[in-house]
């Protein structure tokens, strides 16, 4: 017995309208089943991970505000992967992101209080300093990849690990705040250093406009201007874009200096509206998670949206899953990693059907 | 030397294949004899590929069955039609370019086989059937009419009673496909049945004693070759009589719009060929054709020629005088060159992009279908439909994916897409490859249309058919070396078909 892909000869759309949507259905199945077999009720864990998060106006807020830095990475994620290029790093692009962005805060604390420098200025440069930061060290896997062939899979995988530690040498060190009490993290932000709240007093800060902005852009680039045309034709086929006169080694500096981009200013966002100061650690894995989100939102900028929410009203299920039903955090982890499979195998059956041939060659 | 009187070989009735809603094969009936060539015609998409297919064992039928030598067989894959006595030459090769001959026989020695002995029989093979091979020389060295060779001799070791060769001569020289026809003689002659697919006419009458047409998927006529004439043949498959195109009158022809000059270009990978000291001229009202067999730097000539990849100096290239050798495609496209590459599809298209965005693939850069930074949409929508209604194109749907088109129309779309931008100076790769005869003649006319009205058209092609019908001048392209051109008119196929081979390729 044989199994073979054989290639549909027509892609229906209502099929791939959805896929997603039964990758869902089934891995949401799956997790049901994993849930059963820790002994905990599958259906007081749907509950809990689904439709809780959904029910009170703090906890849709906190949805939101989980679902920017996944929303802006996977935008730019998008940019790459739609070129058929793999920078696996955006987690480390976010944290540099957020450390540079970060440091001008640091940097100009008290002297604003001083009344020497400082003052409106100080929130857009962080927000520029995270997101050129992020681009930056986008480009060295990119041109690690053009000038000498380096797989940009590996390189940007490790720069991860060396923004993780440079945030941590930095924060236990030269950026700890003095006053702290040797804890090992900065001084907290100014108010004039921090994103704005758009609902008073709450949690829900002014990145997730920005994410929002993200969005439109990329469907504006992607369908109106050649850049975008580009960016879809070189993913789809190289040689006509070859043809098309278009420049592979420029495509590949410009598509990670977008998703580079993207992440920094999802780290900057992060540090200034959510957390106040730099930490050794400034993300759960927002950059490995927005690989999900961009590809369950199919690279299409309002999939991306709508896959952002979802993971993010996963991700705070599972945080009420671990304190309500004492399910541990990385049965949430697990789902999304059996979340993308699905996806990905969804995706295939809609491009492929399965055929098992019978009879063995003689 | 034909007994239709007795049993047939083999016998497939009424044989069906769907694919969905599509019906490949409609109730065809077939038989071959052996001691018989067999030829089965018909146009692109008239069903040939998918009947042989299931004869050799790699597609299994909806219905009908096949009959060998009175006893029904089905096939589970090619290794079971292959025991039974078929063998298959491929139109593209499956051979390891890094492997040698001999190691590249081994390969599809049945399991238990050992290697001992394995150059003796391939030798026994070549003295048989006048197959020279090399056991020792590694398979990228080689000609194609040299791997094509190992191909048949892979076939022959099963000993088949029945050898079934998918467009073999497409890839020869006029000499290397005498060689192969002595070798079918040889094969016909021990009463081994052949089953020749091909669309050359002229070869089909000289060597087959019957011919199966096919057209939509059914059978429309069985008949004598020999007795048929190439004209009353082509008719059988397209169903109506094909257009001839009309050739051109004796214009006078303009000054030069392209001009290449000494051009030099290393090869790209260990497969490539280097281009050496290239000289050509094409005149305004001209078309120019250079003949030669694949895989001797015609590819490497077009990307140089539309700047895919750039030459060494300026003035190796010049377009209406303009030195462009250092420039890249789509500068060359705003002097009013244009290109049509070999590849339709992932190459001069792009397979899941609409009609219209394809139009913006190459027309971009000239300004038809932008706005400012903008791609403009309607714009390049209303491009599609322009030369899909001047182009006679048959598409379905609005604005369909470039992979839903027959190879015929999606390369008129794709000649049109550049034609109707009325270019100075067009470059073709290979323009017909693959295309059905109707559409072929179609794009041949938009050619010498074009070149009427004042453009230098250059047609870089395998099929010499086409490069007399339609070109003014003929040079040949060997090893990455381009003869002196000569006039159509003055020159015979032989002396092209020597030139291909590699005869005097320095000559001047």
């Amino acid at each position: 017995m044989r199994i073979e892909l054989e290639t549909r000869p027509v892609r229906s759309t209502a099929m791939e309208i959805i896929s997603p949507l039964a990758a869902f259905a089934i891995a949401v199945l799956i997790g049901g089943g994993i849930i059963a077999m820790l002994g905990k009720s599958p259906t007081q864990a749907f509950h809990v991970y689904f439709i809780a998060p959904l029910s009170e106006i703090w906890s849709l807020q906190e949805v939101a505000v989980k679902a920017t830095p996944l929303v802006l990475i996977a935008i730019g994620l998008s940019f790459c992967y739609r070129a058929n290029l793999w920078n696996i790093g955006a987690e480390g692009q976010f944290v540099v992101g957020g450390l540079f962005g970060g440091m001008v805060a640091v940097y100009t604390h008290g002297a604003i209080n001083d009344g020497l420098i400082g003052g409106w200025w100080v929130l857009p440069a962080m927000l520029l300093a995270g997101t050129l930061a992020g681009m930056l060290y986008g480009l060295i896997p990119a041109l690690l990849k053009v000038k000498l062939g380096a797989s940009e899979i590996l390189t940007s995988l490790m720069l991860v690990y060396l923004a993780e530690l440079l945030l941590d040498y930095l924060v236990r060190g030269p950026l700890r705040d003095p006053k702290g009490f040797n804890f090992p993290q900065s001084v907290p932000f100014e108010e004039i250093a921090r994103l704005p709240y758009i609902v008073p007093g709450d949690r829900l800060h002014a990145g997730v406009l920005l994410a929002l902005a993200a969005v439109f852009l990329a469907a504006f680039i992607m369908r109106r201007t050649l850049f975008g045309f580009d960016v879809r034709l070189v993913g789809s086929a190289p040689k006509a874009a070859r043809f098309a006169g278009f420049s592979d080694a420029r495509l590949t500096l410009a598509v990670f200096a977008i998703s580079g981009g993207a992440a920094g200013l999802a780290g900057i966002c992060e540090v200034a509206g959510q957390i106040g100061q730099l930490q050794p650690v400034i993300s759960p894995g927002y950059g490995f998670s927005a690989i999900i989100v961009a590809f369950l939102g199919r690279l299409q900028p309002i999939g991306i949206l709508l896959a952002g929410l979802v993971l993010s009203i996963t991700t705070i299920g599972g945080e009420n899953a671990q304190i309500l039903m004492k399910v541990p955090l990385d049965t949430t982890r697990a789902f999304q990693g059996i979340l993308l499979m699905c996806v990905l195998a969804a995706d295939v059956l809609t491009r492929y059907r399965i055929k098992i041939r019978l009879g063995a060659s003689s | 030397m034909v007994s239709q009187a007795g049993k047939p070989l083999v016998a497939m009735r009424g044989i069906v294949k769907r694919f969905g809603a599509f019906t490949a094969n409609d109730r065809i009936d077939l038989d071959i004899f052996s001691g018989e060539a067999h030829a089965l015609l018909g146009e692109n998409g008239a069903g040939k590929s998918t009947l042989v297919k299931i004869l050799y064992g790699l597609l299994s039928p909806t219905d009908g069955e096949i009959r060998l030598e009175g006893d029904a067989v089905r096939f589970s894959g090619p290794q079971s039609a292959r025991a039974a006595g078929i063998g298959m030459v491929f139109q593209h090769f499956s051979l390891f370019d890094n492997l040698t001959v001999a190691e590249n026989i081994a390969l599809v020695l049945p399991p238990g086989e050992t290697l001992a002995g394995l150059d003796e029989r391939i030798a026994e093979i070549g003295r048989r059937y006048g197959l020279r091979l090399e056991p020792a020389r590694p398979v990228w060295t080689l000609s194609a009419g040299e791997r094509q060779r190992i191909e048949i001799a892979r076939c022959l070791l099963q000993d088949p009673k029945l050898l079934i060769l998918d467009e073999p001569t497409s890839v020869l020289t006029p000499q290397e496909a005498e060689t192969l026809f002595a070798t079918l003689d040889v094969l016909r002659g021990e009463g081994r049945a052949i089953l020749y697919i091909s669309h050359k006419l002229e070869e089909v009458r000289r060597l087959c004693d019957r011919a199966t047409v096919l057209r939509g998927g059914r059978v429309v006529a069985t008949c004598d070759p020999r007795a048929e004439s190439v004209r009353s043949l082509a008719a059988m498959m397209v169903g109506t009589h094909v257009v001839d195109v009309r050739s051109r009158g004796a214009d006078a022809l303009g000054p030069e719009r392209l001009g290449v000059e000494k051009l030099s270009l290393t090869a790209e990978d260990l497969h490539g060929v280097a281009l050496d000291q290239v000289s050509l001229s094409v005149r305004g009202g001209e078309v120019f054709g250079l003949a030669g067999i694949a895989g001797n730097g015609q590819d490497e000539l077009f990307a140089a020629l539309s700047g895919e990849r750039t030459a060494a100096s300026a003035g190796a290239i010049r377009i209406d005088g303009i030195s462009v050798g250092r420039e890249g495609i789509n500068l060359r496209r705003q002097y009013g060159a244009a290109f049509v590459p070999e590849e339709r599809n992932g190459h001069a298209a792009a397979p899941d992009f609409s009609l219209s965005e394809n139009v913006i693939l190459s027309r971009h850069a000239t300004g038809d279908v932008m706005n400012g930074n903008l791609v403009d949409l309607p714009a390049a929508a209303r491009l599609a439909r322009e030369i899909i209604s001047s182009f006679d194109v048959r598409a379905s749907g609005v604005d369909p994916a470039a992979r839903t088109l027959s190879g015929g129309n999606l390369q008129k779309f794709l000649v049109g897409r550049e034609v109707s931008r009325r270019p100075g100076v067009l470059v073709l790769n290979q323009p017909t490859w693959g295309v059905d005869a109707a559409a072929s003649a179609a794009i041949r006319q938009m050619l010498i249309d074009l070149a009427r009205q004042g453009a230098a058209v250059l047609v870089i092609s395998q099929d010499l058919d086409e490069l007399f019908e339609i070109s003014d001048r003929i040079a040949v392209i060997h090893h990455g070396h381009v003869s002196e051109p000569r006039a159509t008119r003055k020159v015979t196929r032989e002396e092209i078909g020597l030139l291909m081979g590699g005869a005097s390729q320095h000559a001047h």
